[in-house]
């Protein structure tokens, strides 16, 4: 029998001890183990982005990343999706915008999209496009899903200057 | 008890209505969309039961095979196994359409494509599931596999179904007017065949179902599905259990597009083994699975005639579509009826001949997918007029003014026009992507092209015949002004909860939010046939505006006894009962509804909608499906540049003119027309399943299957057209599959805007465009095509005759 080794992850803030098999993946370590449904599964093979986490603020594709590598990190799952500013925003616009429809992708389009403003708050469209083109969407065609995110770049734009 | 008659369904009064709209017609975000960004939503996966066991499938590695032994017995011994199930226990067949029993959960005697289920395993987990099955032991006696239509038609060895000796699922001849006279009368004819290959669904959430077994004849299903009340019936017939013993709870589900519209065998093979093992059973579809399960739409090809006045009046079509359904029946014999019957309902066309052929084959089932047998057709039909009106010098839009229904017409082939929205989406269209100034005039490499489709909104006629209503929801207020919506309709994502609550909020003078949907659950929730057709907002709807009705006149006959004033001088309105004559608030809704529950405990009404008797179709083999209640509407023009170095096709804009009656929500509406362009783009210049000769299936992956992702997405210009429906709730009709067909065609008439070469097989590609110039520029060098399957004649046939035989 092959042994379960106990990782020690942080997961939105709270402390976790997980027992994994080495062969798991962070998206069964997180859904099993930790028991947090939120990131979705829709190929496990790295095709469509919806089990989009951060870990140690980075995107990963948690269905192609060994749980045993994730030993030490911090990961952020959908469920902590609104503690912050960015992904508040993301949450607001996605829903106001019609950016979402059956909701199975978009766990994973918070967490990219939390990620491309980490890196610049104020992406034009085709930056943004090409920040969420490893993201499948079935429903939408994208079109309302990257008019939210213009928008918060166009309202991070005008803060940034409102600022100055 | 007497049944009602149909036709008495009384259409809404919108001129009533038409001043005081107030929530129907407000962009209104969904209403559980706080859930669903936050990863609260529970999809079937994310459930937990204790004890809850693993469910795994053994699949078959043979296109076309007879099972000669199943051996268990080392299988049973692994640690953690609790039970294994093979074809012996489920030799009970169902099926979607009563005319098409042939499916049983688990391969019996013999599989018929690669990938079907052989044997099913319930283990304590995954690990100990894939151990078992790889444990089984199974004898085949490879039979010669027919893995496309014309092999499959040409086949001499034993046929995929004992009892469709010829591989021919179903065949129908139709001719409506007279078409030989209608090319007899056309100044041109113009002739092509339309290649369109297998694509599928492909929604991001795979299948997926729970079961549980109470231990006294009661079994729970949580299933993602689309129709409960299918999975509910197909379940019960293959266990031979009464309908009423199982109960669907349908979970959020990860987008449909038709391809959760039945009993699946997961969830036979779930509530059976959790019989067994008295455990609860889940089974959770892996991605290649899913392209086993497929249901999509089918490989076809279509060979159209279409004759053309100098005028730009089509005189005559003539159509023969073959196509390719795979193993099993499904809903099969709707897609080859819609292919045909729906030529007919954008235009006015008098002469029409149609001769449909649904072929099996060894490859995973076909069904239903958005647009659902239109596709093909409408590609070959908007091309090939376009390529008439140019032979005429015509503009191919304005030829197509000279086709026009009108509401109150009735087709050739008996569908019922009761709105048309049609012209003014060819008038929006043309201003907004300034047609005239574009079409013929851009520099050589750059086109524009239109297209145009549409689709029913509602079938007219169940898969089930008899006179119950197609929906029937009931409609609850609690002493806290609360109100519950019981409906059997289920949200994919598409919004017709929040339609349905739209609907009730505005006839009850509330917020849509304040109106709570229970959707889908069979425990729960009157039948509702389920959520495809296009059919919810339109029947539901419908349904729901009649029980919030009866609601409304309860609650202001009860105030107007309390208040001592006539019940037709009171309206609920913001919140509150109010004085038509002076909009004084005489009571809070709350208020109102509490006196009410006062005398008689539980404010309940209901509503149910049954189609009209007079759209139910003609009285034809086959006349039964296409008529749908009504019709939606959609016109695109897509602007290009093509690169006739490299064969890449741009596309630079798309603009999308969508006739949905009226927009009850106009941000779902946007969603649902965007969606839908997309996704036909998508089947035009990407997507395509491929299988090898013996049947495997060479990109069973999203990424191999080229699904678009956002860099390849171009802007879609969405145009919302409103022709009120008289009989759609508050005028509204479908949004949901009529926009995704007119890309296709569209797109092939900007390629030859741009270049002059028609491009007709899908999807297409660089090289079929490079092909094509090729072909343009040097005659001598023809492209390879696909090539449209020839149907052996047999003995005794009644086969009239074909295509070939029409004068030209």
């Amino acid at each position: 029998m092959i042994e379960r080794e106990i990782l020690k992850l942080n997961v939105n803030g709270d402390e976790a001890d997980v027992a994994a098999l080495p062969h798991e993946t962070l998206l069964d370590a997180l859904r099993d183990g930790v028991g947090l449904t939120g990131t979705k599964r829709g190929c496990d093979d790295g095709s469509c982005g919806a089990c989009t986490v951060l870990v140690d603020g980075k995107p990963v594709l948690a269905c192609l990343t060994l749980a045993l590598l994730a030993d030490g990190s911090s990961v952020t799952t959908v469920e902590a999706a609104g503690t912050d500013a960015t992904t508040a925003a993301v949450q607001q616009a996605l829903v106001e915008e019609g950016g979402l429809q059956c909701g199975y992708c978009t766990p994973g389009i918070i967490l990219a999209a939390h990620a491309l403003f980490e890196e610049n708050a104020t992406p034009d469209s085709r930056e943004v496009a090409v920040g969420l083109s490893n993201n499948l969407c079935r429903c939408t065609g994208y079109s309302r899903i990257l008019a939210a995110l213009e928008r918060i770049s166009s309202e991070n734009a005008s803060e940034a200057r409102a600022g100055r | 008890m007497s049944t009602p008659d149909p036709s008495h369904t009384s259409p809404t009064s919108i001129a009533d209505d038409e001043t005081r709209l107030d929530v129907a017609g407000r962009s209104t975000p969904l209403c559980d969309s706080r859930e669903r960004v936050s990863g609260k939503l529970e999809f079937v996966e994310d459930l937990r039961f204790p004890g809850m066991l693993c469910g795994k499938f053994l699949r078959s590695p043979h296109a076309h095979a007879r099972i000669v032994s199943v051996d268990v017995t080392a299988a049973r011994e692994i640690l953690g196994v609790h039970a294994i199930i093979t074809g012996k226990d489920t030799t009970r067949r169902y099926g979607v359409l009563p005319i098409g029993q042939d499916e049983t959960a688990i391969a019996v005697d013999k599989v018929r494509y690669v990938g079907q289920e052989v044997a099913a395993v319930a283990a304590v987990d995954e690990e100990a599931a894939e151990r078992a099955i790889e444990a089984i032991d199974v004898e085949y006696e490879v039979l010669p596999s027919y893995v496309d239509a014309q092999s499959a038609l040409d086949a001499d060895g034993p046929p995929i179904h004992e009892d469709r000796p010829r591989n021919i699922e179903k065949e129908y001849h139709h001719v409506f007017g007279d078409p030989e006279a209608g090319f007899e009368e056309a100044k041109v004819v113009v002739e092509d065949t339309f290649f369109h290959p297998r694509v599928t669904h492909a929604a991001i959430e795979p299948h997926g179902t729970i079961a549980r077994y109470d231990g006294a004849g009661r079994y729970t299903l949580w299933s993602a599905t689309q129709a409960p009340r299918h999975v509910q019936r197909g379940v019960a017939k293959a266990l031979d259990v009464a309908e009423s013993s199982i109960r669907v709870i349908p979970t959020a589900v990860g987008g449909g597009f038709g391809g959760k519209s039945e009993a699946f065998p997961q969830d036979v093979a779930s509530a059976l083994l959790a019989r067994i093992t008295g455990r609860p059973i889940r089974f959770v579809l892996s991605r290649e699975e899913v392209f086993f399960l497929h249901r999509g739409r089918p490989e076809s090809h279509v060979r159209m005639r279409l004759g053309m006045a100098a005028d730009g009046r089509v005189t005559a079509v003539g159509c023969e579509t073959i196509q390719d359904g795979g193993a099993f029946c499904s809903y099969g014999v709707v897609t080859i009826l819609y292919s045909g019957a729906l030529i007919a309902a954008i235009y006015d066309l008098k002469n029409i001949r149609f001769d449909g052929y649904r072929v099996i084959t060894n490859k995973p089932a076909c069904g239903p997918m958005r647009g659902h047998g239109t596709i093909g057709s409408r590609h070959a039909f908007e091309v090939l007029f376009d390529r008439a009106a140019v032979a005429l010098d015509l503009d191919p839009l304005q030829a197509r003014t000279r086709n026009l229904l009108h509401p109150g017409a009735r087709t050739v082939n008996d569908l019922r026009i009761t709105s048309y929205g049609y012209p003014e989406c060819l008038t929006r269209v043309a201003e907004a992507s300034d047609w005239r100034s574009k079409r013929g005039k851009l520099p050589r490499g750059r086109g524009i092209g239109l297209g145009s489709s549409h689709y029913v909104s509602g079938a007219s006629n169940s898969i089930l015949r008899g006179k119950f209503p197609h929906t029937t929801v009931v409609l609850q207020c609690e002493r806290d002004g609360s109100v519950k919506l019981f409906t059997g309709a289920v949200d994919l994502g598409q919004g017709s909860d929040t339609a349905q609550a739209i609907v009730v909020g505005q006839a009850l003078g509330l917020d849509a939010g304040q109106v709570q949907v229970i959707a889908g659950d069979t425990g729960l929730t009157p039948v509702d046939l389920g959520t495809y057709a296009s059919r919810v907002t339109f029947m539901a709807g419908n349904a729901a505006l009649e029980a919030a009705r009866r609601m409304a006149a309860k609650i202001l006959a009860r105030v107007a006894r309390d208040v001592g004033i006539f019940e037709d001088e009171l309206e609920l309105r913001a919140e509150n009962v109010v004085s038509r004559r002076d909009g004084r608030v005489l009571l809070s809704f709350t208020e109102a509804v509490r006196l009410c529950v006062q005398d008689e405990g539980a404010l309940v009404t209901k509503g149910s909608y049954w189609p009209p008797s007079d759209a139910r179709g003609g009285k034809f083999r086959g006349g039964g499906v296409g008529p749908g209640v009504s019709y939606s509407y959609a016109v695109q023009a897509v602007e290009v540049e093509v690169d006739e170095e490299t064969g890449e096709v741009s596309i630079e804009r798309i603009w999308a003119a969508h006739d949905c009656g009226r927009a009850l929500n106009p941000l779902a509406v946007r969603g649902q027309i965007e969606g839908s362009v997309w996704m036909g783009l998508a089947q035009a210049i990407s997507e395509e399943q491929q299988f090898t000769d013996d049947g495997r299936c060479l990109n069973a992956r999203l990424l191999e299957y080229k699904m678009p992702t956002t860099v390849d997405s171009p802007a879609i210009e969405s145009i919302i057209v409103e022709s009120r429906d008289p009989e759609g709730p508050f005028g509204a009709k479908e949004v949901g599959e009529g926009s995704l067909g007119a890309i296709i065609p569209a797109l092939t008439n900007a390629i030859y805007d741009a270049v002059g070469v028609w491009i007709c097989d899908l999807p297409i590609t660089p090289e079929r465009v490079l092909a094509a110039l090729a072909e343009r520029d040097d005659a001598s060098a023809p492209r390879r095509r696909p090539r449209q399957p020839t149907v052996p004649r047999h003995e005794g046939s009644s086969t009239p005759q074909t295509l070939d035989d029409l004068t030209r």
